[in-house]
């Protein structure tokens, strides 16, 4: 998180890096504290905030924290039925947290999840509706494939704007979820609609365009890729030159230039990734989740994948801990809904305060440092 | 002939005069955020800030006209529902304080997690307000003014409205004060450019960044409460619809000023004026060349990225803005 901690600039190339370095410290001034501590203890320590603060509001609400905490650790994990639940939850968010990972490490700030995931679904599920006699082992490669290109190129688009006209990507990349999200909407109540149909949704995919379930489990094959991304973006990120050039791009671009380094190429590489993972994403929930388009196939992961990066210190394995932790979250809180009517949006205000103090705790490291 | 000519002028004069009430949150906010970014803050934050506005607004009008407060509370009941929703709007306002100015943490990540928190907490409460999603608020009655309403065309599209129309008319002017023809507003406007010069002529760089922050927000929160209370008189999740961020993309198309501002967000204010008549006319009309409403609805943010397509670079922008200060590192 070190990297991210001093980074004012919206847009590079806007001349300030000179002024900007002076700010920042020098590395063996930075690195006082053993940053491992830090880097482990903060996310813990957030944590538990989060989950107090949630407590209060569970009181506020006029219910027991300890009861209502309870019924939600028993739904997130309280047996094999729930703890796949879970599993299920936590692929998209660790699949987007793995691409937002790599976009935050280039100090690309993709807010565009959302409608990246939208495009994904879109163009992989317009493979399932116009191909659905293709044998499952030529279908299902061409849908994950169209929902990579589909997350890709409406990320892309932001990239383009940025590096050509210097469009923040911050707000480009906002108003295309909502275009994105709207041209699904009209599409699957208009030309993709279910033939004869009377809701606004497209047909369902027929059998062979669902991610198989996993040794006859619900676990899906989604999963798996989830899981498999995990080392690649590590070793993408600390392994191959690509990524010690997109995490110098991120660290500091006036070096990077100096150094030779492609600020655009890597903006672009960066934005694409995470685009193409949130794309991927999109597709693997309409394929297994919602079996159709529509214009309610959210989940909510091109937010929250966000949070679980930030949470995970846009590490692969950090990321893997977050995910888990926050589809506990929102599976716990479901069944804590269930059972004692809190509402479930509980879950979304906690992991916005631990994100939150983990950003105070390591500001409050940094300043330690400075003074 | 005649006919079809007095149907134009009308659908027009609608048009506008609607485009300008849907203006108003969206005017509040980017008020509200060039006061913060001209202290050299970047607050993303401002969609959360509004939908809490938008549900603290909300909730307090409808308890101010179906509690036991009822009776007494009435007729000021929509002002009261104004004034919490600027007061949630400094609550969140102050937690982006603490964490940009006090803590200097990241101003990006910071804005976007309050995004988050916002929509969070702003659905907790209401949900666990209401079961049923069908309530519902008066808002304020239409304040014609007087004589001035009664001028043809003109009279109608700009004197005929509720009063948070002409307030949010005064705050262009006043927030424009503010910034350049106060002391206030010059040490607001030299923290954001140069902090270091600025604590050196004696300016508590931190006070400054504080207040312009809780100002911004207060005025955000402000904008959310009139769109539940006063314009839509609901509440749903989400119900800000991206407005927070269109009012941080107009700062920046607006360079930093207030008048340009309002320009920005009139414009924004009759494409979603448009769009919401074209989208009752081709439900009308449900033939051949119908547009789809998804398009119409796509306007506003379309238009956003347009926009930023012609006012990109940051010549204009404060020159500290997004960074934290830190005492005597210059």
């Amino acid at each position: 998180m070190t990297e991210l901690g001093s980074s004012p600039v919206v847009e590079p190339g806007s001349g300030d890096r000179a002024s900007e370095e002076e700010l920042s410290l020098a590395p063996e001034q930075r690195f006082q504290i053993p940053p491992a501590l830090v880097n482990a203890g903060a996310p813990i320590l957030g944590a538990i905030i989060g989950l107090l603060i949630g407590a209060l509001l569970i009181v506020i609400a006029g219910r027991d924290p300890v009861e209502a905490y309870a019924s939600m650790l028993k739904g997130a994990f309280g047996g094999s039925r729930q703890i796949t639940e879970t599993l299920l939850k936590a692929a998209p968010l660790l699949l987007t947290g793995l691409g937002f990972t790599v976009a935050f490490r280039t100090r690309v700030w993709n807010i565009g999840g959302e409608g990246q995931y939208y495009m994904g679904a879109l163009l992989g599920g317009m493979v399932a509706l116009f191909f659905p006699e293709w044998p499952p082992g030529l279908l299902l490669p061409a849908m994950l494939l169209a929902g990579v290109v589909g997350g890709m190129l409406w990320a892309a688009l932001a990239a383009l704007l940025k590096i050509k006209r210097g469009v923040s990507e911050i707000i480009s990349t906002l108003m295309l979820n909502y275009i994105a999200v709207l041209l699904v909407a009209y599409l699957s109540r208009g030309p993709l609609q279910e033939p004869g149909g009377y809701l606004p949704e497209s047909a369902q995919f027929v059998e062979a365009a669902r991610l198989p379930g996993l040794f006859g489990t619900r676990v899906h094959l989604g999963v798996l890729i989830a899981l498999f991304f995990v080392p690649l973006v590590y070793v993408l990120l600390w392994v191959t030159p690509l990524g010690f050039w997109l995490r110098a791009v991120g660290s500091k671009d006036s070096v990077a230039e100096y150094a030779g380094f492609n600020v655009e190429k890597a903006i672009f590489f960066a934005m694409a990734f995470s685009g193409a993972l949130a794309g991927l994403t999109g597709l693997i929930e309409v394929s297994t989740v919602h079996t159709r388009l529509k214009a309610t196939i959210t989940g909510g992961y091109g937010f929250s994948g966000i949070l679980v990066a930030l949470l995970g210190r846009l590490h692969p394995v950090g990321v893997v801990l977050a995910s888990v932790f926050f589809a506990a979250l929102f599976i716990g809180a479901e069944s804590m809904h269930v059972l004692s009517g809190l509402p479930e949006t509980l879950a979304e205000a906690i992991q916005a305060v631990v994100v939150l103090s983990v950003l105070a705790t390591d500001a409050l490291a940094h300043r330690g440092q400075a003074e | 002939m005649n006919w079809s000519l007095i149907l134009q002028w009308s659908f027009l004069i609608a048009l506008v005069t609607a485009g300008i009430r849907l203006a108003v949150p969206v005017v509040l906010a980017v008020l509200g955020e060039i006061i913060t970014e001209r202290s050299g803050v970047l607050n993303l934050g401002l969609e959360g800030v509004m939908i809490m506005g938008s549900v603290a607004g909300f909730l307090t009008a409808y308890y101010l006209e179906n509690g036991p407060m009822a009776s007494a509370g009435g007729e000021w009941s929509a002002w009261l529902a104004l004034l919490a929703g600027m007061l949630s709007g400094v609550a969140m306002g102050l937690i982006m304080a603490v964490l940009s100015v006090t803590l200097r943490a990241d101003q990006v990540i910071s804005g976007v997690t309050l995004v988050v928190l916002g929509h969070g907490l702003a659905a907790y409460f209401y949900r666990q307000a209401f079961s049923s999603l069908t309530a519902r608020v008066s808002g304020m009655e239409a304040l014609p003014i007087p004589l001035l309403s009664r001028i043809p065309v003109v009279g109608e599209i700009l004197f005929n409205h509720d009063p948070t129309v002409y307030i949010t008319a005064l705050m262009v002017v006043a927030v424009w004060f503010l910034l350049f023809r106060t002391t206030w507003g010059l040490r607001i406007r030299s923290v954001g450019e140069n902090p270091a010069a600025a604590e050196t002529s004696g300016v508590n760089v931190g006070l400054v960044r504080y207040s312009a922050t809780l100002l911004g927000t207060a005025l955000a929160g402000l904008g959310g409460a009139v769109l539940t209370v006063v314009q839509l008189r609901l509440f749903r999740e989400g119900i800000t619809a991206g407005r927070g961020w269109i009012a941080v993309a107009l700062v920046i198309f607006a360079r930093w000023r207030p008048g340009l501002a309002l320009v920005g967000a009139l414009l924004f204010g009759l494409a979603d004026a448009l769009q919401y008549r074209i989208q009752a006319l081709s439900q009308v009309e449900r033939g051949v060349g119908a547009i789809p409403y998804e398009f119409l609805l796509m306007l506003p943010y379309i238009m956003t990225i347009l926009a930023l397509l012609y006012r990109s670079g940051r010549a204009d922008a404060p020159a500290a803005l997004g960074r934290p200060y830190v005492k005597g590192a210059d």
